[in-house]
């Protein structure tokens, strides 16, 4: 053989190697992407599943591993692998892996993200999976559905109910949480003008995070029972229920018995503000209970139902936010994965994880564990047990978009520069674009 | 028939004209492709591939979100164009950016001849210069934080304005419509000014003291010595900075997001946050890609003066 023979053949040589590299490679990614759903549902065999969310953060620390592992002990051919991200960011990574076709086999949901997810094809049709695993489902407290199937189930539910400051309710000469919205209006002015310099109630309308949409304003309506919503359309203008919760709030705001800066107060804020005594009221969840304790051993407060509508005697709606979960549709191993989430949702596992993160379980039959608990915990479980869960934003098309407009839009309302009706109608007009 | 290795080894005469290569015999003519691939590729997929997948998806009803989307040509554009918000976010993109560029260069120059300066002793110099360059150290969140507990109704800015009797009554100043945009500026210029500042050091320090030597001959003082030596020394540093700086203020986006989110009212709705809110709020990707592009095509204007002005520069 010649050297050129043996240069050309050596380049070949070198060139079908680099090609046979390059196409093993391509064919390893496309193995692991864009198999069948349904390609893998031997339950015998060993996998690994990835499950990404953000509560293995606010539990605490290693609680969700050692679920996993339970679970695995259980089931030795599954192995579960957590990918833990705060909140915040998860939001975003997840919208964005479902657009790329990364999304992790079993994922975390939250209400407001679920249905953009649907409508981008990412998630499993959960009915099919309990189906095929001929599972009863009578005992789940909630489902969120589209077009009849199930794409999330809430696995943990954290309520919002009033807290109060019990020193600076008795300061202003109140002995009791008020229970009525005009009581609450009449306590949060007379905080006010108390002498301490607490202001009665905390609402932030910042936009960064533009919960305090639901958690501050349409929670009011929601309590008395009303509803944004009629036929699953938006139903502001004329809705009696959300204009009398708009009025109400948009009064202690412009009467300044609200903490100042709320136009760029976030959740967060809430809290410091509780704990530093600088407010006698918010409505928060639950979960931040363990947060006050810590910040403020001393701290004595209630916690009790967000106060009705004058004369309301049905039964009331208590705000809930939920830890959901899903299973992604590009998942190779859709059965093991419903077996994990099968595992949550039993009895015991839901009630020692709802323990864990401070909520209430998404299993009906499941109760907190109350022992060496904060007592203000087993008094809220007992409101919950009285009122119907509600958060109206859960599984909308672009929940925030929606917030944030209801929260531009009631900042101007407030500002002046429109009424309420000319307001919800501003909100509605944008909502239904949504819609 | 066998051959024995021979008893003399003939060394050959090393060329005059340049050292023989190794492997010159073997040189592969796709070796130099080979090596500039690994740059190639990541220019190609960090860069290119994205800005190219950005622009197709400004073309598109929605993406993302939307299993088959539809070929809709410029309609997108004609919506953002359209769009109120969009000019009320490019107008306070304009405020932002300008007032941030403007007071970062005057900032920066007034540190920089302070830090400069032989009136002040080499101790405090040093003390000043590492106190001077702390908001840079700072990341964006932390600034939002800690801006944020400053700004409070209840914090220390409004203590002390009103125990000085300039304020009656506590400003929310990040929550009040009339004074959002003003106080996100004056954040933005206070965690950007050390950049002008070390950057102008450097060119002062580069200036040379025969100039001011012979315009002090010359009978020129302290302030004509600033415009006739000081400033015309510092022109190419000051121009590069500025257009740099006009790039990265245009883009700002964590701490407006942390601060304000872009409210109260939309009056510190910037184009970045106008853009998020698009993608990551309403799910619109093929809208937030137009605004994105729409972004990329004002910083592409921006980016070319500054090539240009470099090339020029490296003429001298």
């Amino acid at each position: 053989m010649g050297k050129e023979a043996q240069r050309s053949f050596k380049r070949s040589r070198w060139m079908l190697g680099a090609a046979a590299t390059v196409s093993a490679a391509a064919l390893a990614l496309t193995g692991c992407s864009s198999g069948s759903p349904s390609s893998s549902n031997n339950t015998n065999q060993k996998v690994t599943l990835t499950f990404s969310q953000w509560w293995a953060p606010e539990m605490p620390s290693g609680a969700l591993q050692k679920i996993a592992d339970d679970f695995h002990k259980g089931h030795p051919n599954i192995t579960v692998k957590l990918i833990s991200a705060p909140f915040a960011s998860l939001q975003t990574q997840t919208i964005s892996q479902a657009a790329s076709g990364t999304l992790p086999d079993i994922v975390g949901l939250d209400g407001s993200w679920v249905n953009p997810l649907y409508k981008q094809g990412a998630l499993y049709n959960l009915t099919d999976a309990m189906k095929a695993a001929k599972y009863d489902d009578s005992d789940l407290a909630s489902q969120v559905a589209f077009k009849g199937s199930t794409y999330m189930i809430p696995v943990v539910n954290f309520v919002y109910p009033l807290f109060t400051n019990d020193a600076i309710l008795a300061k202003a000469g109140i002995t009791t949480p008020p229970t009525t919205w005009s009581q609450f209006t009449d306590d949060a002015k007379k905080i006010s003008q108390s002498d301490g310099g607490a202001k009665g109630w905390v609402v932030p309308l910042g936009t960064t995070n533009p919960n305090g949409a639901q958690n501050d304003i349409l929670s009011w309506a929601w309590a008395s029972g009303g509803s944004m919503l009629k036929n699953g359309q938006p139903n502001l203008t004329g809705n009696a229920d959300v204009t009398g919760a708009v009025n109400m709030v948009k009064d202690l705001v412009t009467s300044n018995a609200v903490l100042p800066g709320a136009n760029s107060l976030q959740e967060t804020d809430k809290v410091t503000n509780f704990i530093n005594g600088r407010v006698g009221m918010m409505v928060d969840s639950l979960a931040h209970v363990t947060t006050i304790t810590k910040g403020a051993p001393d701290l004595k407060f209630t916690v009790s139902a967000q106060p009705v509508k004058d004369g309301y005697s049905g039964t009331k709606g208590m705000l809930t936010a939920s830890w959901g979960i899903g299973i992604s549709a590009k998942t190779q191993h859709p059965a093991q994965a419903w077996q994990f989430i099968q595992y949550l949702m039993s009895k015991d596992t839901n009630s020692k994880l709802s323990t864990l993160a401070n909520g209430f379980p998404g299993n009906k039959t499941s109760k907190p564990d109350f022992t060496g608990a904060d007592p203000h915990f087993q008094a809220a479980f007992g409101i919950y047990q009285k009122s119907k869960p509600v958060n109206e934003f859960t599984g909308l098309p672009a929940a925030d978009q929606l917030m944030t407009s209801f929260l531009t839009e009631f900042q101007k309302s407030v500002a002046g520069q429109e009424s309420t009706s000319t307001m919800l109608q501003n909100v509605q007009a944008q909502w239904k674009k949504q819609f | 028939m066998t051959t024995s290795p021979p008893d003399t080894v003939m060394i050959a005469r090393p060329s005059r004209r340049r050292p023989s290569h190794p492997h010159r015999g073997r040189r592969r003519p796709f070796e130099p492709y080979l090596l500039i691939a690994p740059t190639v590729l990541l220019v190609a997929g960090l860069m290119v591939v994205p800005v190219i997948i950005v622009i197709a998806y400004s073309l598109f009803d929605n993406v993302v979100t939307n299993q088959n989307p539809q070929f809709v040509g410029l309609a997108n554009y004609l919506t953002i164009l359209a769009d109120p918000n969009f000019w009320n976010a490019v107008g306070n993109t304009v405020i932002f950016t300008v007032a941030s560029v403007v007071i970062h260069m005057i900032i920066g120059v007034g540190f920089a001849l302070m830090l400069n300066s032989k009136l002040v002793h080499k101790v405090p110099r040093v003390i000043f210069r590492a106190i001077y360059i702390l908001p840079w150290i700072f990341t964006a969140s932390v600034v939002a934080v800690l801006w944020r507990l400053l700004l409070d109704p209840s914090g220390v800015i409004n203590y002390l304005l009103r125990a000085l009797g300039i304020l009656q009554e506590a400003v929310p100043w990040l929550g009040t419509p009339a004074t959002a945009l003003l106080a996100v500026t004056v954040i933005n210029i206070w965690s950007g000014y050390p950049f002008f500042m070390i950057s102008l050091l450097a060119g002062l320090q580069g200036v040379p003291s025969d100039l001011y030597e012979a315009s002090r001959v010359d009978g020129a003082g302290l302030i004509r010595q600033f415009f006739s030596v000081t400033l015309p020394a510092l022109r190419p540093i000051l121009f590069s900075m500025a257009l740099l700086d006009l790039l990265w203020t245009t883009q700002q986006f964590t701490l407006i997001w942390a601060t304000t989110g872009g409210g109260p009212i939309n009056h510190t709705e910037v184009l970045s946050t106008y853009t998020y809110k698009l993608a990551f709020n309403s799910y619109q990707f093929s809208l937030a890609s137009t605004s994105a592009v729409l972004i990329l095509l004002a910083s592409l204007f921006v980016a070319i003066f500054y090539v240009r002005q470099q090339k020029k520069a490296s003429l001298f």
